[in-house]
């Protein structure tokens, strides 16, 4: 393995603008990387061999212009429900495997005008509905820490890229914790933004009111970069916020002195279990002797989160998904007469997931259920919103863990409910629209493996400049993750 | 609350055929959500408005301008069936 795939992508923009490594050359140490471990890890559907080396190019003539990049050839993964102008963006669903994406999604764009290279479109859940990457319909995604288990999702191909050292960053999508679980099973930072901070034009959208796109890195500083660069007001998203952007590269800081972190009465950590429990409670006194006071906050309506959730999601998916009816573009099935031609089209290009949502959602919007279930769930986002602003009235962050389980074994949940679950952390900051974080805090021991856990940090809406820097103070005094590299081995003594 | 999904109804509205064996699966799966989803019942939510956005944004307009847009050709040639100008439909009157 070449030692360039382990640099951040700090390291990575310093060198190529000093000119002391090119953008090409990081490129292809990530395309040899690529090719070395994917066919296992799985990461990517689609590596762009061509278009990363030209991009890697053209980024290595702007450096010999004199253009400073932020992002001077840093390799990144683009999950596959963002556009990526002139090639396939397919959403891991057979509806759009052949779909050629006629635009570039602004968050995507602004990435490579900051200097990134796409090293290839990472795979998902379908539509990004899942908590694994197991609802892809293209391909399956391993963790690297452990090849028998789930990456996370529904951006765990992005996370495995990074995490595999496919990549330095890895762009990805959060409805419920889309980002968040992922990076934490793959021992990363990821940062689901404020509600509206990173444009959605070019993201295909699954539940319009809740999905943000965000970064995954392997160090907090890498996805603070990333964030500077991806985030800002765009014309071409209504919901985008005009605001300006507080940069987050420049405030990360070293202790916690003078802030007040939150730690929620209703996520007692006894049901995780004894270690990971003990991890968190490590991890809340690692806030303390940073130099925070760690105080009670209550979110009383949290655990009406998941319940909120999977009715508000369901209901804004099955809209979203209506256009998906095999005359304008995607996968078509032909019939005699219009009406079959789209039931039998969205039979063969759905899968159960994403058909039991549209489901779902369809049946909470109908006559006669919606004011008892969609507007029922509207105010009760209501409520779980002023918890929030309750609780933010007596501290600036929130501190609790990013996930209920360590990385489970593929296959493990085939119910869906008890893969809903795996949200239950995540779910209410979503409803909420607040920005929030997973950064690495330790280590479960799982089956002879060692698997990764996440601390999440939550912040006020707009205030990702303080949550990335108190991230950084955390991380920095911890190291965790560190402390075990990605072994890319099967457990079990399969070898794959 | 607490009513049963007529998963045949509800998937003629979402306009997906399905076979009998997944309205027996999704019809479980669904019933078995709402059960958990029922628990909002026991929320007080008589005098809380509905959530309409959650951070403050207001109705966004442009200007009636033209200016470019995606290429013809580029976005026909990606429907399943095109003739010419045209995106061809099976019939949509039935006698």
């Amino acid at each position: 393995m070449s030692e360039l795939v382990e640099r951040g992508a700090a390291e990575i923009a310093r060198d190529v603008n000093a000119k002391r490594v090119s953008a090409r050359e990081i490129a292809d140490a990530a395309l040899a990387r690529a090719d070395a471990v994917d066919e296992r890890v799985g990461a990517y559907l689609r590596v762009l061999y061509d278009i990363a080396r030209e991009t890697a190019t053209r980024v290595d003539e702007r450096v010999a212009r004199g253009e400073k990049l932020p992002l001077a050839g840093v390799p990144f993964a683009v999950k596959d429900n963002m556009c990526l102008n002139g090639t396939r963006t397919t959403c891991a669903s057979r509806i759009l495997e052949r779909w050629t994406a006629p635009y570039t999604a602004t968050a995507v764009q602004r990435m490579l005008d900051a200097g990134c290279v796409p090293i290839g479109k990472s795979n998902l859940d379908e539509f990004a509905m899942g908590s694994s990457c197991e609802n892809s319909a293209l391909g399956v995604t391993r963790n690297p820490y452990d090849l028998g288990r789930v990456p996370g999702g529904s951006s765990g191909g992005s996370a495995a890229a990074v995490a595999a050292r496919e990549a330095a960053i890895g762009m990805g999508s959060d409805t419920g914790g889309s980002i968040r679980e992922p990076a934490a099973f793959c021992n990363l930072v990821g940062l689901k933004p404020t509600y509206g901070r990173v444009s959605r034009y070019g993201l295909i959208a699954f539940a319009s009111s809740l999905d943000q796109i965000g970064p995954l890195a392997r160090s907090v500083e890498d996805a603070a970069l990333a964030y500077d660069a991806m985030a800002g007001h765009d014309p071409m998203d209504s919901t985008s916020i005009a605001s300006e952007v507080e940069p987050t590269a420049t405030a990360l800081r070293n202790d916690l002195r003078g802030l007040r972190i939150g730690i929620v009465r209703e996520f007692p950590l006894d049901p995780l279990g004894a270690e990971m429990k003990s991890a968190y409670e490590q991890a809340y006194r690692d806030l303390e002797a940073l130099g925070a006071s760690l105080v009670e906050v209550c979110l009383p309506t949290a655990e009406y989160g998941l319940a909120t959730y999977y009715l508000i999601a369901p209901a804004e998916c099955s809209a979203n998904l209506a256009r998906f009816d095999g005359v304008r573009y995607g996968s078509n099935v032909d019939a005699g007469d219009v009406g079959t031609m789209y039931e039998r089209t969205r039979a063969a290009g759905f899968g159960p997931e994403v058909k039991r949502r549209i489901l779902i959602g369809t049946y909470a919007l109908s006559s006669g259920y919606y004011d008892a279930y969609y507007v029922r769930a509207q105010k009760a986002r209501t409520l779980v919103a002023r918890d929030f602003a309750k609780a933010f009235t007596s501290c600036d962050l929130i501190a609790s863990p990013a996930t209920s389980c360590p990385p489970f074994a593929l296959g493990a949940k085939s119910d869906p409910y008890s893969m809903y679950l795996m949200d239950y952390y995540t779910i209410p900051m979503s409803l909420a629209g607040v920005p929030a974080l997973s950064v690495p805090c330790g280590w479960a021991r799982e089956g002879g493996r060692t698997l990764p856990l996440g601390l999440q940090l939550v912040a006020p809406h707009f205030a990702e400049a303080l949550l990335l820097g108190a991230a950084h103070a955390y991380e920095g005094a911890t190291k965790h993750a560190g402390t075990y590299a990605p072994s890319l081995v099967a457990a079990s003594g399969v070898e794959s | 609350m607490g009513e049963r999904i007529d998963v045949r109804y509800v998937a003629k509205l979402a306009r997906i055929e399905l076979t009998d064996d997944e309205v027996v699966r999704f019809g479980a799966q669904l019933g078995a959500l709402l059960e958990h989803v029922n628990a909002l019942g026991e929320l007080d939510v008589a005098s809380v408005p509905a959530t309409a956005q959650v951070v403050e944004s207001r109705n966004v307009a442009r200007d009636d301008e033209p200016r470019p847009s995606l290429d013809r050709e580029i976005v026909l040639d990606e429907a399943p069936h095109r003739q010419g100008a045209f995106v061809r439909v099976p019939k949509i009157l039935v006698e």
